[in-house]
């Protein structure tokens, strides 16, 4: 409570300051900190469009000061207190055409870089790789099509940090679990689409902003110059937490890619291969606990009460403490009465689903005390 | 041979004056600028700092959504309608409404309808969460229960607002005084002959979405959903071709008041009174061709792409027209600054700096970064409060001693206007450095790099909340007092509204004047 | 429920009813009927009461409404500027439910000729949508949905089993659709003929060309009646048959809706007519805008036939 209060008091000074202060004189850091402007970013295009941005707010700046200039003379110059007398003119054919024309070119002026630019922007063709996006309430998943690597990208910011326990690190809210890894200087192109609710996959540095819908394929392509750390957030309203789900891209020289994305395809096969294995019950618990609270309790809550009645409890429910077959069809394949609870069953693996299943029937004083094994979800989604 | 009033509050449930449906259009109007306005603050008292510490996010969700469609559909088109109310027949010399039973119809379908939409906040479940543009299928399979409520509510509001442009048309087009020609309305009638058009070309669409929803929520229709051949884009093509044209029914007629308001206090004639009509007919027609624009990142092909921007910058050309007449309209005039002037004038600046965000949003490739942003929401409120809001306010202060009969109170009117215009600058001009700088909107928490906009946006949105309380007050203080009016009000304005007595007898123009 | 209007007064030129309770009450009955239809949908026992509750409430009222308005003009009360504005408040009414109807139109056009092709993968958007629903292609009607293409059956979006398109000229006259715009069209020439007569005031012939429309009315609605049930138990055409069986149901439904409610109004007419001799030969604006209805019925009918049935 007390840091809180510091950095408020702090915070609501700087504002003051930064009233009083000249812009010119504030620190570079200060500037960056207060975000006035559009990001150049780190690709062709998305340095094209700050520089379409800059070129229509200086030509909307201009004529912004040539009206409202006129304006004020008026207003100064032709006020009653002053003695000025009203004319009558109220007409006249040669400033309207002026008036409509000098708009109309400026107007052309705008279209033609825009009109290139766009046309860059749509141009799909040619990838040197696919990344496939899916949109997920409230996660990413990326697919490298055709390398056999697919994960969950998921916000990892503490929910202490959220409910202000604990001091917010700078990366608050824009900090993810899996980055999405991505070579520089390749054509990198992005199939996006959505497995519930419509987002918007936008990293500004990219600038690329497209929406995920669900039953539909997006194309949109990058292609980064500079090694780094790419923050984004998706830009469409899709639910409860849509302020947290937030986008990561670390681009990085190839070499380093290469051996990131073999490093990816081994665990994979490891993965795979856990499948067969069978676990100890505590072993499979707290992974359960791990996979339940990064992606089961954004809605049943990390105390497994939920939020009655949108989201039921884990607590005491009586599909979490009836029958297995049950509890394994609601997280394999989703409620049928209720799209919220998602089929889990092609989100997760076999293992991280056992555990979570035995978790959730032994955790929070649902003492069922079975022990679910990969192998039982195999067959259970086999069914 | 007139009557006057009718004694009680039965006088309200059953009347077919046009006075005193405006009136009442008027206050449930107001009434739901506050009721919005308190969720707004909800909203910016949330966001004063990150972290989740007033609202939970579900809760936020539904305050974005209810602020967003009490503001429109709750206050600034029935405040219009109002306006249209009282001044309409007066400016074009008519007894009344052309269909004065259906005129009352009109306005108390609203109190119900709102009824109903606000009594979702109380349900299971909770309110409508997505957001005012109500996007499939996050309106649709993953709404709350109570979104059925909102599309009927949505229904009765729309044949409420039809009937309210029927009556508005008809009675433009047959009950003009003798002599008052097309061409001789004042702008403010025009300008909602033509708004009248626009309501009636899109708010039947407007029904027709949400009753693909009903029937793909209810019924197993498929329409957003694309398992079934159908598209949740669909959503957004038929929304969009009701809701581009609505943002235009909320600043049509506001064109009309500013263009009254500028030539009394200039004590000139408008310039350009034929070309401000025919800007205003070409504004309407293009806003039937430009919905996408707010679609831009939802993946269209190029070339609707382009198509939808050259539009949508055309528009500039003949708003601009406008913006140019009214500073022309001051030129050389002999001016003075009472309060309706300072809203109008206030009006053209901060509109005009609305309109440049719109351009720029119009440029699709910039769009993709701007999209969903707070540049958006800053871009919109400029169009919107400084622009609709602004204008309905001076229409009331410019209008007001004709209605009650008495002078409202110059100092607390300017106070008013001077807090309103510092706390709606401090509230929405930060919003584009927010949004630019990579802000997105309906957001209950965000990065520190937001945070020092977002403090300032909110202790901006409590001053001109603050304001507005000052403005009731006011208003409040007129009707009960004050000096009285003379029948001109103000310095040899121009229209037959300033022709009949102070106030405004109940009825007037019972037989037609001659207009020359 | 009437005005109270005093009389001794002679009216003013433009009349303006000073009070009247018709519009709060008609209020009160919308109201109660969407409250109680979402309550309904929403599965609360009480929904269906207050929907009916309200529904009686408002259709007595607007009876009662439309009794007031005649009786008015009987009385003499409307002049000529007043029936104008009937005119033109009817003539706008119509357009907004053009409008309407534009909106499911323009749905119909955009997933036929824009999302169901790229569905299918098929142009410039159309790229990578083959990995979510392989083996999708796209016709119209669309028989096979993506869901089925995609997933076989454990698809739960299915399209119909049969659609009502057109089978080809040589089989129209076995073809309900054909018959139903017949019928609808023959009707609308039967309504402007008892118009003609009505101007003529040949009251009889009115009647009879009138009593026809009306028959020619429930006619169609029936054979309406029976594609529905058809297409129910029979073809496997229902809402739920993907975007074909939607687009279908809420086109021909809203406008089988908008007959039901012409059709009713065109009796009213009727009897009207036949019981109170109302109507003169230059002052029937009640029948002229239930006939201006149904010919916009009818027109939307000309649509309909051609890019749902015969385009199909
Ligand atoms: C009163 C309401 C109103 C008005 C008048 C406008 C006016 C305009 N709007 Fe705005 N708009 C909204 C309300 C309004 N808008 C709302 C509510 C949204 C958000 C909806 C949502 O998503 O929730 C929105 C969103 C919105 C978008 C989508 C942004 C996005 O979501 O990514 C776009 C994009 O093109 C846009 C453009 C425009 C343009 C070009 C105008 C033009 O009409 C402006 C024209 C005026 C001028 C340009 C200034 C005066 C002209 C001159 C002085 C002449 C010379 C000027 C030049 C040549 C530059 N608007
Ligand atoms: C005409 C329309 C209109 C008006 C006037 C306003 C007015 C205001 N708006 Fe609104 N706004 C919208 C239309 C409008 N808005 C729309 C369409 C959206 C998009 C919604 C969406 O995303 O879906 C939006 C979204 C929106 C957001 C973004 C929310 C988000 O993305 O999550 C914000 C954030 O600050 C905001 C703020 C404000 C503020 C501070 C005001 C202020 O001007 C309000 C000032 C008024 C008051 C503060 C009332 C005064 C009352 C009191 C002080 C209390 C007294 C109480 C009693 C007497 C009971 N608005
Ligand atoms: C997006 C929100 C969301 C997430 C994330 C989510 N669920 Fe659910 N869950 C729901 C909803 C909503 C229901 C209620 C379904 C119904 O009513 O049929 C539910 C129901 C359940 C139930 C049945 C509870 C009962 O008593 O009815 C179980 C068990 C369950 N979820 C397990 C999980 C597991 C395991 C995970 C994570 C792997 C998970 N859920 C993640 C929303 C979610
Ligand atoms: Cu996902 Cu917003
Ligand atoms: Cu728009």
């Amino acid at each position: 409570m007390l840091y809180r209060a510091r950095s408020l008091l702090s915070r609501l000074l700087s504002v003051c300051l930064m009233a009083a202060v000249s812009m010119q004189s504030m620190a570079e850091k200060e500037v960056e900190r207060w975000g006035l402007n559009m990001t150049e970013g780190v690709t062709t295009v998305s340095r094209d469009i700050f520089g379409l941005h800059m070129n229509i707010l200086w030509w909307c700046v201009g004529i912004g000061v040539v009206v409202f200039g006129v304006m004020f003379y008026t207003m100064l110059a032709h006020r009653k207190s002053k003695g000025a007398k009203a004319e009558n003119f109220h007409e006249s054919t040669t400033l309207e055409i002026i008036w409509t024309v000098i708009p109309f070119v400026i107007l052309i002026i705008m279209a033609i870089p825009a009109t290139t630019t766009l046309k860059q922007i749509y141009d799909t063709e040619e990838a040197d790789m696919d990344i496939v996006i899916t949109g997920y309430q409230w996660k990413w998943k990326y697919e490298y099509l055709g390398q056999d690597v697919s994960f969950f990208s998921l916000l990892s910011t503490p929910i202490e940090e959220i409910q202000n326990l604990k001091e917010k690190n700078p990366n608050y809210l824009l900090e993810v679990d899996e980055p999405l890894v991505i070579p520089i200087n390749k054509k990198v192109r992005f199939l996006i689409t959505a497995n519930d609710v419509i987002h918007s996959w936008w990293v500004p540095d990219l600038a690329v902003k497209k929406d995920a819908i669900p039953g539909f394929m997006n194309a949109a392509w990058t292609r980064v110059d500079e090694p780094g750390i790419y923050r984004g957030q998706c830009a469409e309203l899709c639910g409860k937490d849509h302020g947290f789900m937030p986008i990561v891209v670390k681009a990085v020289p190839q070499d380093e890619y290469d051996q990131w994305i073999s490093e990816r395809r081994e665990m994979a096969a490891k993965l795979k291969a856990m499948a067969n294995q069978t676990f100890s019950f505590d072993e499979l618990y707290s992974k359960g606990e791990q996979v339940y609270n990064t992606v089961c309790a954004a809605c049943h809550q990390a105390n497994g009460e939920g939020i009655p009645p949108t989201f039921p409890a884990i607590k005491g429910s009586p599909v979490a403490t009836g029958p297995l077959a049950g509890h394994m069809d609601m997280v394999i394949n989703g409620s049928r009465t209720n799209p919220a609870m998602a089929a889990f069953g092609d989100q997760l693996s076999e293992v991280d689903l056992a555990a979570v299943v035995t978790f959730q029937r032994n955790a929070f004083g649902n003492n069922m005390g079975d022990t679910i094994q990969p192998i039982d979800v195999l067959k259970a989604k086999q069914q | 041979m007139a009557h006057g009033p009718a004694k009680g509050f039965t006088r309200w449930l059953y009347t077919t004056n046009h006075k005193d449906i405006g009136s009442m259009y008027l206050w449930f109007s107001f009434a739901m600028f506050l009721l919005g306005g308190v969720f707004a603050l909800v909203i910016r008292a949330e966001l004063f700092e990150p972290g989740l510490q007033i609202v939970e996010p579900e809760l936020f969700n539904q305050m974005t959504t209810m602020h967003g469609l009490v503001m429109v559909f709750g206050a600034v088109m029935p405040a219009f309608v109002g306006l249209a109310n009282w001044m309409i027949p007066m400016m074009i010399g008519a007894p009344d409404m052309a269909l004065p039973r259906m005129n009352n119809w009109s306005f108390w379908i609203l109190p119900f309808a709102f009824a109903m939409m606000t009594s979702t906040l109380f349900m299971e479940g909770g309110a409508p969460n997505f957001g005012w543009t109500f996007y499939a299928p996050l309106s649709t399979t993953y709404a709350p229960p109570s979104v059925t409520f909102f599309i009927f509510a949505v229904h009765i509001m729309g044949a409420s607002s039809i009937m309210g442009a029927i009556n508005i048309i008809a009675t433009i087009m047959n009950m003009r005084a003798p002599g008052m020609t097309y061409m001789k309305m004042p702008l403010f009638v025009w300008t909602w002959f033509i708004t009248a058009y626009l309501l009636i070309a899109v708010m039947p669409v407007l029904a027709g979405v949400v009753t693909m929803m009903l029937f793909d929520i209810h019924f197993g229709t498929s329409f957003f959903d694309a398992a079934g051949g159908g598209d949740p884009v669909l959503f957004q093509h038929v929304f969009w071709f009701f809701g581009h044209p609505e943002v235009y029914i909320m600043i049509l007629p506001a064109f009309g008041i500013v263009s009254a308001i500028i030539p009394t206090f200039a004590r000139k004639p408008l310039f350009g009174y034929s070309s401000m009509v025919y800007a205003t007919a070409s504004i309407a027609f293009l806003s039937f061709v430009v919905w996408a624009h707010h679609m831009f990142t939802v993946g269209m092909p190029l070339a609707g792409e382009l198509a939808f921007m050259y539009m949508t910058m055309l528009i500039a050309v003949p708003t601009g027209v406008k913006v140019f007449n009214w500073v022309t309209t001051m030129f050389k005039g002999s001016m003075t600054f009472e309060t309706p002037m300072l809203f109008s004038i206030a009006f053209v600046i901060l509109f005009t700096i609305g309109g440049f965000s719109g351009l720029m949003l119009a440029i699709a490739p910039a769009d993709f970064q701007y999209h969903d942003t707070y540049f958006v929401v800053a871009h919109f409120h400029y169009v919107l409060v400084p622009g609709a809001i602004f204008s309905i306010t001076a229409g009331v202060y410019y209008w007001l001693p004709k209605w009650c009969g008495n002078m409202y109170n110059e100092t607390m009117g300017k106070t008013h206007f001077w807090t309103a215009f510092i706390g709606l600058n401090l509230t929405f001009f930060p919003m584009h450095f927010a949004g630019l700088s990579g802000m997105p909107r309906r957001i209950p928490d965000y990065n520190m790099m937001f945070a020092d906009w977002n403090m300032i946006s909110s202790v901006g949105a409590f001053l001109f909340g603050a304001a507005q309380i000052l403005f009731l007050f006011n208003v409040i203080a007129t009707i009960r007092g004050g000096k009285k009016a003379t029948d001109e009000v103000w310095e040899n304005p121009e229209g037959l509204e300033w022709t009949v007595a102070s106030p405004a007898p109940y009825h007037t123009f019972s037989k037609p004047p001659q207009v020359s | 429920m009437s005005s109270n209007q005093d009389n001794t007064v002679e009216h003013e030129e433009y009349y303006v009813p000073e009070q009247s309770k018709l519009p709060i009450f008609a209020s009160i009955g919308l109201f109660l009927t969407v409250w109680g239809a979402a309550n309904w949908l929403n599965g609360d026992a009480n929904g269906p009461m207050y929907f009916f509750a309200g529904s009686l409430m408002f259709a007595f009222v607007l009876w009662n409404w439309f009794s007031i308005v005649i009786s008015e003009n009987i009385q003499g009360l409307n002049s000529p500027q007043l029936k104008k504005s009937y005119v033109i408040g009817m003539a706008w009414f119509i357009f907004s439910e053009v409008m309407f109807f534009a909106a499911f139109f323009g749905a119909l056009f955009y997933v036929r000729s824009l999302a169901g092709p790229w569905l299918a993968g098929e142009g410039e958007q159309g790229l990578g949508n083959d990995l979510i629903w392989p083996g999708y292609e796209h016709e119209w009607p669309v028989m096979t949905t993506p869901d089925m293409a995609a997933n076989g059956d454990s698809a739960t979006m299915r399209g119909p089993e049969q659609n009502m398109s057109n089978p080809g000229l040589a089989n129209w006259l076995g073809w309900l659709p054909f018959w139903n715009t017949a019928i609808l069209l023959t009707s609308s020439v039967t309504c402007h003929i008892a118009h003609g007569a009505l101007k003529k005031d040949n009251r009889r012939q009115f009647n009879i060309w009138l009593g026809l429309t009306v028959l020619l009315g429930i006619a169609f609605i029936i054979l309406q009646i029976e594609e529905y049930v058809h297409a129910y138990n029979e073809m496997g055409l229902t809402l739920e048959s993907g975007i074909y069986g939607a687009t279908f149901f809420l086109l021909t439904g809203f406008h089988g809706a908008h007959v039901t409610l012409g059709t009713f109004m065109l009796l009213v007419m009727f009897l009207r007519s036949v019981l109170k001799g109302h109507f003169k030969s230059d002052d029937h604006f009640g029948f002229e805008s239930a006939s201006w209805y149904w010919h916009f019925v009818d027109v939307v009918w000309v649509g309909l036939f051609l890019y749902v049935y015969v385009f199909g």
